[in-house]
Protein backbone atom coordinates (compact mmCIF):
# COMPACT_ATOMS: atom_id res chain seq x y z
CA UNK A 1 0.00 0.00 0.00
CA UNK A 2 2.81 2.55 0.78
CA UNK A 3 5.41 0.04 1.70
CA UNK A 4 8.05 2.35 -0.47
CA UNK A 5 8.03 4.63 1.92
CA UNK A 6 10.11 2.98 4.34
CA UNK A 7 13.03 2.81 2.13
CA UNK A 8 12.46 6.34 0.48
CA UNK A 9 12.97 8.00 4.11
CA UNK A 10 15.70 6.02 4.22
CA UNK A 11 17.34 6.85 1.09
CA UNK A 12 16.54 10.34 2.58
CA UNK A 13 18.18 10.02 5.91
CA UNK A 14 21.42 7.98 3.46
CA UNK A 15 21.63 10.85 0.72
CA UNK A 16 21.91 13.88 3.61
CA UNK A 17 24.58 11.72 5.42
CA UNK A 18 26.41 10.76 1.91
CA UNK A 19 26.57 14.74 1.43
CA UNK A 20 27.97 15.50 5.09
CA UNK A 21 30.65 13.08 4.64
CA UNK A 22 31.35 13.85 1.42
CA UNK A 23 32.34 17.39 2.26
CA UNK A 24 34.37 15.73 5.83
CA UNK A 25 36.55 13.72 2.95
CA UNK A 26 37.78 16.37 0.41
CA UNK A 27 41.39 15.49 1.46
CA UNK A 28 41.00 11.70 3.09
CA UNK A 29 40.61 9.91 -0.26
CA UNK A 30 44.70 9.00 0.18
CA UNK A 31 45.44 6.47 3.05
CA UNK A 32 48.82 6.97 4.45
CA UNK A 33 50.87 4.14 5.81
CA UNK A 34 53.96 4.43 7.96
CA UNK A 35 56.80 2.16 7.01
CA UNK A 36 59.99 3.06 8.90
CA UNK A 37 59.20 6.06 9.55
CA UNK A 38 58.64 7.34 5.72
CA UNK A 39 55.37 7.91 4.73
CA UNK A 40 53.99 5.39 2.04
CA UNK A 41 50.74 7.02 0.34
CA UNK A 42 48.70 3.73 -0.72
CA UNK A 43 45.62 5.24 -3.54
CA UNK A 44 42.54 3.32 -4.31
CA UNK A 45 40.91 3.20 -0.81
CA UNK A 46 36.92 3.69 -1.25
CA UNK A 47 35.94 6.54 0.60
CA UNK A 48 33.04 6.05 2.90
CA UNK A 49 31.15 8.29 1.25
CA UNK A 50 31.26 6.24 -2.05
CA UNK A 51 30.22 3.81 -0.78
CA UNK A 52 27.36 5.37 1.28
CA UNK A 53 26.09 6.81 -2.24
CA UNK A 54 25.94 2.48 -3.50
CA UNK A 55 23.00 2.32 -0.76
CA UNK A 56 21.80 5.58 -1.67
CA UNK A 57 21.63 4.46 -5.42
CA UNK A 58 19.86 1.21 -4.58
CA UNK A 59 17.18 2.62 -1.97
CA UNK A 60 16.53 5.41 -4.75
CA UNK A 61 16.52 3.10 -7.36
CA UNK A 62 14.21 0.83 -5.62
CA UNK A 63 11.83 3.29 -4.20
CA UNK A 64 11.51 5.23 -7.25
CA UNK A 65 10.45 1.85 -9.21
CA UNK A 66 8.21 0.16 -6.24
CA UNK A 67 6.40 3.80 -6.40
CA UNK A 68 5.41 3.63 -9.84
CA UNK A 69 3.97 -0.43 -9.15
CA UNK A 70 1.92 1.82 -6.67
CA UNK A 71 0.60 4.39 -8.97
CA UNK A 72 -0.28 1.55 -11.24
CA UNK A 73 -2.15 -0.23 -8.92
CA UNK A 74 -4.03 3.18 -7.57
CA UNK A 75 -2.78 2.97 -4.37
CA UNK A 76 -0.68 5.99 -4.68
CA UNK A 77 -2.66 9.21 -6.85
CA UNK A 78 -1.60 13.04 -7.76
CA UNK A 79 -4.34 14.47 -5.07
CA UNK A 80 -4.12 15.05 -1.63
CA UNK A 81 -3.88 12.61 0.60
CA UNK A 82 -2.17 11.01 -1.96
CA UNK A 83 -2.21 7.79 -0.77
CA UNK A 84 -5.72 5.82 -1.21
CA UNK A 85 -5.28 4.38 1.98
CA UNK A 86 -5.24 7.00 3.73
CA UNK A 87 -8.52 8.16 3.21
CA UNK A 88 -10.16 5.13 5.14
CA UNK A 89 -9.06 4.76 8.72
CA UNK A 90 -9.71 0.60 8.76
CA UNK A 91 -7.36 0.81 5.49
CA UNK A 92 -4.96 3.47 7.01
CA UNK A 93 -4.40 1.10 9.91
CA UNK A 94 -3.45 -2.15 7.21
CA UNK A 95 -1.32 0.67 5.60
CA UNK A 96 0.76 1.10 8.72
CA UNK A 97 0.86 -2.42 9.32
CA UNK A 98 2.62 -3.22 5.75
CA UNK A 99 4.72 -0.42 6.36
CA UNK A 100 5.75 -1.81 9.54
CA UNK A 101 6.35 -4.75 8.14
CA UNK A 102 6.66 -4.53 4.56
CA UNK A 103 8.82 -1.55 4.41
CA UNK A 104 11.12 -1.83 7.36
CA UNK A 105 12.20 -5.56 6.04
CA UNK A 106 12.50 -3.95 2.46
CA UNK A 107 14.74 -1.05 4.22
CA UNK A 108 16.66 -3.98 6.22
CA UNK A 109 17.59 -6.23 3.38
CA UNK A 110 18.72 -3.60 1.01
CA UNK A 111 20.93 -2.14 4.20
CA UNK A 112 22.03 -5.57 4.81
CA UNK A 113 22.83 -6.25 0.74
CA UNK A 114 24.91 -2.98 1.37
CA UNK A 115 26.69 -4.71 4.40
CA UNK A 116 28.03 -7.53 2.50
CA UNK A 117 29.05 -4.68 -0.34
CA UNK A 118 30.91 -3.34 2.03
CA UNK A 119 32.46 -6.56 4.00
CA UNK A 120 33.90 -7.37 0.31
CA UNK A 121 34.65 -4.05 -0.34
CA UNK A 122 36.95 -3.65 2.58
CA UNK A 123 38.38 -7.25 2.39
CA UNK A 124 39.18 -6.03 -0.98
CA UNK A 125 40.79 -2.90 0.28
CA UNK A 126 42.95 -4.94 2.77
CA UNK A 127 44.40 -7.10 0.69
CA UNK A 128 45.50 -4.53 -2.29
CA UNK A 129 47.39 -2.43 0.92
CA UNK A 130 49.33 -6.02 1.67
CA UNK A 131 50.94 -5.92 -1.58
CA UNK A 132 51.33 -2.44 -2.11
CA UNK A 133 54.50 -2.13 0.18
CA UNK A 134 55.66 -5.66 -1.10
CA UNK A 135 55.83 -4.47 -4.44
CA UNK A 136 57.49 -1.14 -3.74
CA UNK B 1 6.67 -11.77 -12.86
CA UNK B 2 7.49 -8.06 -11.87
CA UNK B 3 10.07 -9.90 -9.76
CA UNK B 4 11.08 -12.07 -12.31
CA UNK B 5 11.14 -9.28 -15.28
CA UNK B 6 13.01 -6.86 -12.95
CA UNK B 7 15.07 -9.73 -11.37
CA UNK B 8 16.76 -10.47 -15.32
CA UNK B 9 16.76 -6.60 -16.42
CA UNK B 10 19.44 -6.57 -13.35
CA UNK B 11 21.28 -9.25 -14.31
CA UNK B 12 21.59 -7.68 -17.91
CA UNK B 13 22.59 -4.74 -17.52
CA UNK B 14 25.07 -5.57 -14.52
CA UNK B 15 26.85 -8.45 -17.30
CA UNK B 16 26.67 -5.26 -19.53
CA UNK B 17 28.61 -3.18 -16.81
CA UNK B 18 30.97 -5.98 -15.77
CA UNK B 19 31.89 -6.11 -19.80
CA UNK B 20 32.68 -2.56 -19.89
CA UNK B 21 34.20 -1.84 -16.64
CA UNK B 22 36.30 -0.14 -15.46
CA UNK B 23 34.85 1.97 -18.26
CA UNK B 24 31.65 3.75 -17.46
CA UNK B 25 30.69 6.23 -20.63
CA UNK B 26 26.99 4.73 -21.05
CA UNK B 27 26.39 5.02 -17.31
CA UNK B 28 24.80 1.47 -17.43
CA UNK B 29 25.84 0.97 -13.22
CA UNK B 30 22.68 3.54 -13.47
CA UNK B 31 20.72 0.67 -14.40
CA UNK B 32 22.21 -1.65 -12.31
CA UNK B 33 21.39 0.15 -8.90
CA UNK B 34 17.76 1.20 -10.07
CA UNK B 35 17.06 -2.52 -10.80
CA UNK B 36 18.65 -4.09 -7.95
CA UNK B 37 17.08 -1.82 -5.73
CA UNK B 38 13.90 -2.77 -7.10
CA UNK B 39 14.09 -6.82 -7.28
CA UNK B 40 15.52 -6.58 -3.77
CA UNK B 41 12.21 -4.65 -2.70
CA UNK B 42 10.05 -7.16 -4.57
CA UNK B 43 11.96 -9.97 -3.27
CA UNK B 44 10.59 -8.86 0.25
CA UNK B 45 7.27 -7.95 -1.16
CA UNK B 46 7.17 -12.05 -2.65
CA UNK B 47 8.52 -13.48 0.31
CA UNK B 48 5.34 -12.03 2.49
CA UNK B 49 2.72 -12.78 -0.03
CA UNK B 50 4.29 -16.48 -0.38
CA UNK B 51 4.31 -16.70 3.84
CA UNK B 52 0.42 -15.24 3.57
CA UNK B 53 -0.87 -17.60 0.17
CA UNK B 54 1.89 -20.48 0.48
CA UNK B 55 1.93 -22.66 -2.78
CA UNK B 56 -0.53 -20.55 -4.41
CA UNK B 57 1.81 -17.65 -4.86
CA UNK B 58 3.54 -20.07 -7.71
CA UNK B 59 -0.07 -20.60 -9.93
CA UNK B 60 -1.09 -17.30 -10.19
CA UNK B 61 -4.30 -16.45 -12.83
CA UNK B 62 -3.61 -15.87 -16.47
CA UNK B 63 -5.23 -13.01 -16.34
CA UNK B 64 -2.98 -11.67 -13.16
CA UNK B 65 0.51 -12.84 -14.66
CA UNK B 66 -0.38 -10.79 -17.33
CA UNK B 67 -1.14 -8.13 -15.84
CA UNK B 68 2.14 -8.40 -13.80
CA UNK B 69 4.29 -8.97 -17.10
CA UNK B 70 2.49 -5.84 -18.14
CA UNK B 71 3.80 -3.79 -15.32
CA UNK B 72 7.41 -5.65 -15.37
CA UNK B 73 7.90 -4.19 -18.46
CA UNK B 74 6.88 -0.67 -17.77
CA UNK B 75 8.95 -0.97 -14.71
CA UNK B 76 11.80 -1.52 -17.08
CA UNK B 77 10.57 0.80 -19.55
CA UNK B 78 10.75 3.59 -16.77
CA UNK B 79 14.24 2.22 -15.69
CA UNK B 80 15.54 3.18 -19.21
CA UNK B 81 13.85 6.25 -19.29
CA UNK B 82 15.27 7.23 -15.84
CA UNK B 83 19.00 6.13 -16.77
CA UNK B 84 18.40 7.67 -20.45
CA UNK B 85 17.81 11.21 -18.84
CA UNK B 86 20.51 11.04 -16.68
CA UNK B 87 22.95 9.60 -18.77
CA UNK B 88 21.87 13.36 -21.69
CA UNK B 89 22.06 15.33 -18.35
CA UNK B 90 25.57 14.16 -17.48
CA UNK B 91 26.49 13.89 -21.14
CA UNK B 92 29.65 11.81 -20.17
CA UNK B 93 30.99 12.01 -23.97
CA UNK B 94 30.26 15.17 -24.42
CA UNK B 95 27.34 14.54 -27.50
CA UNK B 96 24.98 17.15 -26.40
CA UNK B 97 27.40 19.48 -25.45
CA UNK B 98 28.85 19.02 -28.78
CA UNK B 99 25.61 19.54 -30.89
CA UNK B 100 24.26 22.17 -29.06
CA UNK B 101 27.78 23.84 -29.55
CA UNK B 102 27.57 23.34 -33.42
CA UNK B 103 23.73 24.46 -33.38
CA UNK B 104 25.09 27.85 -32.22
CA UNK B 105 27.10 28.80 -35.38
Amino acid sequence: MACFLIPTVEAIAVTALAKVMESKEVSRDIAKVQKDSESLEVAGKVPFSRKLKWLRNLLWGGSALLAFEHVWHGEVVPWFPFLTAAADPADAAEMLHEMATIGVTMAVLVTAVWGVMLAVSSSVEKRASKVQPAEN
Amino acid sequence: MTLLSTFFAAIICTVIWYRNAPKDDMKVGILCWLYWGASLMWLVDAIFEYAEVRAEYFTPAPADMLNDLFLGLSVIALGLIIWLVILLIKDPKGVVKNALSRGKH
